[in-house]
């Protein structure tokens, strides 16, 4: 019995919290956020160059080997920070080609992946929904249609695209596709909506099996990353508490704020175990794994949204403005819930699951 | 990760479930039918075998052996499967026991530890006074040594048991004239004497598990007597460590969940899509509450503290609880006009006023053993680190 991190897994964390913290503080954060480019190339090459490129990729296509858990444990270090980049879209790429690519296509592409040569995302979500099931978007060696709320679809070089009874295919190139950016309420994560008008694209052969469990692995990697989010948030409720003073003491010397961060503390750390255990349960027991990833996703990704609303009522004034951090959290926990799915769709999925 | 108990403690499965099937239920008519006279026969053999009483010594009763929370989950599940007793559940094993090993005399640990944890003495906690709740240390039960005994006068509230109970173990004021917490003594009192007078208090369920407690010139044998006189106090805080066993509470909470389930499918809602988002939403924080559970418990095996979790465990339940009595009174619908039965079984939700009982008994859930505040202060103060409530003087003299 051994239901926590292993010191590998601490110290992957502690190596992508020091990077974050060297390259990623929060005036740095706030200019990638404030920034006009959507995308900074120098800090997605500093992460690629400790292994965010290929964490889950396996070591003989140039990947660090690992299993989702690891992925899971890296992205709750990515939301902690409120990291701005591709990592979701780039990971969930590498996944479905690992998981639904031939040989040949897995050769080809998961060592650029890993390396970074290549920026990868996924196009899921359609007018009709975001899961495999929901896809309506015609597969071939030709692919045209529309795809939304694609991460970073306007720099990747390589579009895994769900198809239509959830297949998985393969757009490749910067530029093979028309891709409008838009404003998204979270600035750590850009989207696009994604035209595409005869695409060349490759299919994964294995796709109708594997795109399920891709999506899957990106409701766990939600749920890690609206973990470390929201105890982001905790901390800096926790944090302005005892520097803000009133009365002539800080305002934590009172007990309506103490209970008030009490409850949000209890809100949040429970949930710890519960993206570890979805993210196991991907890895070793197939069986749980959807139903846990489905309530996981809803139950971390509320956690986060009402940890955030909470640390900005507790930062009064200025948590309502620009300039106090929050609000890039707030965003971001706007993504995490929204992002394939609120939380009341994978509710229903899980209801589903266990015949009710 | 690894969510297997190992090869070694799949064997001590195996000897569990061979001793309980030779041992539990016992035969009928055993012990002239008395079921109180069989638990305490089977409890016996069980210690005897390794399995109860394990963190106390021999020499006390116990069955001595190195702690090991993976065993001790082991046997606790493999029990709880064949409906056998543990160790006599309530006050006195949880808080008297580990008080005595820990603090008490050596004549006191032979007369009380085996017999407590046997079912042959109950015991109950003499703690809260109708003045004195969250500030507990205000007390003001007094106790004046007159010859060789306490005479002990004053009034105890909430006192689960009493009714029941041989024994009572209280915080008691025998120096009126030092500070607040120094102040207190820890005795143990018979509660078969003419001095105590216990009148039941009726809960809001409408049946009496507490009571008051009132003193009249009580009497304790100067020596019952736990600690020096004045520490009270510390001796009380020495229990609360002994009382963990997180995954137990995760256990009964997600057997009351499938319960909840079970009634929402018998009232013919489980296909509503409100009551399936209600569902689902409160799994979430049962499984949450599960799995944390399980970081625990893994903490315990390796000796380590599991940090900020151990001090949620009380709060997340009590939350937990909070939603099955309002989504289960909802899925009742015109059945909630009823008069609440008692109170809901771990398992079964078998009749409607069961529901209604835990409805209302969640409640006492939240207020038992330090209300909801208390825990969220607890976990302000110390898990969190904001600053003690300065209104809240902690050493005012009484």
């Amino acid at each position: 019995m051994k239901f926590e991190l292993s010191d590998e897994q601490e110290l992957l964390q502690q190596t992508i919290r020091s990077f974050l913290e060297a390259e990623c503080p929060v005036t740095r954060l706030r200019e990638i956020c404030d920034g006009d480019e959507p995308f900074d190339p120098s800090l997605w090459k500093g992460m690629v160059e400790i292994g965010l490129g290929g964490i889950q990729v396996e070591e003989q296509y140039g990947g660090v080997g690992l299993e989702a858990f690891d992925l899971a444990v890296a992205a709750e270090v990515l939301g902690y920070a409120a990291a701005p980049g591709p990592f979701l879209g780039h990971s969930l790429a590498a996944a479905a080609i690992g998981l639904a690519g031939s040989e040949a296509q897995r050769e080809r592409w998961l060592p650029a992946l890993a390396a970074g040569e290549l920026l990868g995302t996924v196009a899921l979500a359609e007018e009709s929904g975001w899961q495999p099931g929901d896809w309506t978007f015609p597969g071939g060696s030709s692919l045209s249609g529309c795809k939304r709320h694609v991460p970073y679809g306007e720099v990747a070089d390589l579009i895994v695209v769900g198809t239509e009874g959830g297949g998985l295919a393969v757009v490749e190139g910067r530029g093979a596709v028309a891709a409008e950016p838009y404003e998204g309420a979270d600035r750590t994560r850009r989207l696009a909506e994604l035209t595409f008008e005869s695409a060349a694209a490759e299919e994964l052969a294995g796709g109708a099996d594997a795109s399920a469990r891709v999506r899957d692995l990106a409701l766990i990697l939600l749920a890690a990353d609206a973990f470390g989010g929201a105890s982001r948030c905790v901390e800096m409720a926790v944090a302005y508490a005892q520097s803000r003073e009133q009365f002539g003491v800080t305002i934590g010397h009172f007990q309506a704020l103490k209970h008030q961060l009490a409850n949000l503390a209890v809100d949040v750390e429970p949930a710890r175990a519960l993206y570890w255990y979805a993210a196991h349960a991907y890895d070793h027991l197939p069986d749980e794994a959807p139903r846990t990833a489905a309530l996981a996703k809803a139950h971390l990704t509320d956690r986060f949204m009402h940890a955030a609303r909470d640390t900005v009522e507790v930062h009064g004034g200025y948590g309502f403005t620009w300039e106090c951090e929050v609000q890039i959290w707030f965003k971001r926990a706007m993504f995490d819930r929204a992002f394939l799915g609120t939380p009341s769709v994978h509710r229903e999925r899980a209801a589903e699951i266990a015949s009710w | 990760m690894d969510l297997s108990y190992g090869p070694e403690y799949n064997d001590l499965r195996g000897e569990v479930k061979a001793f309980l099937a030779a041992n539990w239920p016992p035969e009928e008519g055993a012990e002239g039918g008395d079921l109180a006279a069989q638990a305490v026969g089977f409890r016996r053999r069980a210690i005897g075998a390794g399995y109860l009483a394990r963190s106390i010594p021999k020499r006390y009763g116990g069955a001595e052996r190195a702690a090991d929370p993976l065993a001790a989950q082991i046997i606790r599940e493999e029990f709880r499967r064949a409906w056998a007793p543990m160790e006599q559940p309530g006050i006195g094993t949880m808080m008297l026991v580990p008080t005595l090993l820990e603090r008490g005399e050596e004549w006191m640990k032979e007369k009380w530890v085996e017999s407590t944890v046997l079912g042959e003495t109950i015991w109950c906690q003499g703690y809260s006074e109708p003045g004195s709740g969250s500030d507990l240390a205000s007390l003001s039960t007094r106790g004046e040594l007159v010859g060789d005994e306490w005479a002990i006068n004053g009034q105890k509230i909430w006192t689960s048991g009493a009714h029941a109970a041989d024994f009572m173990f209280a915080l008691v004021r025998t120096e009126p004239d030092a500070g607040k917490h120094a102040g207190i003594s820890y005795l143990l009192i018979d509660m078969k004497q003419p001095g105590i007078d216990v009148r039941p208090l009726r809960m809001m369920t409408g049946s009496a598990d507490f009571n008051e407690v009132f003193f009249s010139d009580a009497r304790t044998p100067k020596n019952w007597i736990v600690g020096e006189r004045g520490e009270g106090w510390k001796v009380s805080r020495t229990t609360l460590k002994h009382e963990r066993n997180s995954i137990g509470n995760a256990a009964m909470v997600r057997g009351q969940f499938d319960s909840l389930v079970d009634l929402a499918r018998e009232r013919g809602r489980l296909g509503d899509a409100s009551v399936r988002q209600r569902l689902t939403e409160i799994e979430g924080y049962v499984l949450a509450h599960e799995y944390s559970g399980y970081r625990q418990l893994s903490a315990d095996s390796q000796g380590k503290q599991a940090g900020i979790i151990q001090m949620m465990t009380k709060l997340h339940s009590t939350n937990i609880g909070h939603s099955f009595a309002n989504l289960a009174i909802e899925l009742l619908g015109d059945d909630g006009l009823q008069a609440p039965g008692r109170r809901v079984a771990q398992h079964a939700p078998s009749n409607h006023g069961a529901w209604v009982g835990q409805f209302m008994y969640s409640l006492g859930v939240a207020i038992a053993g330090g209300t909801a505040n208390i825990q969220r202060n607890v976990i302000a103060e110390r898990g969190l680190g904001l600053p003690r409530d300065a209104a809240a003087d902690r050493s005012t003299s009484k």
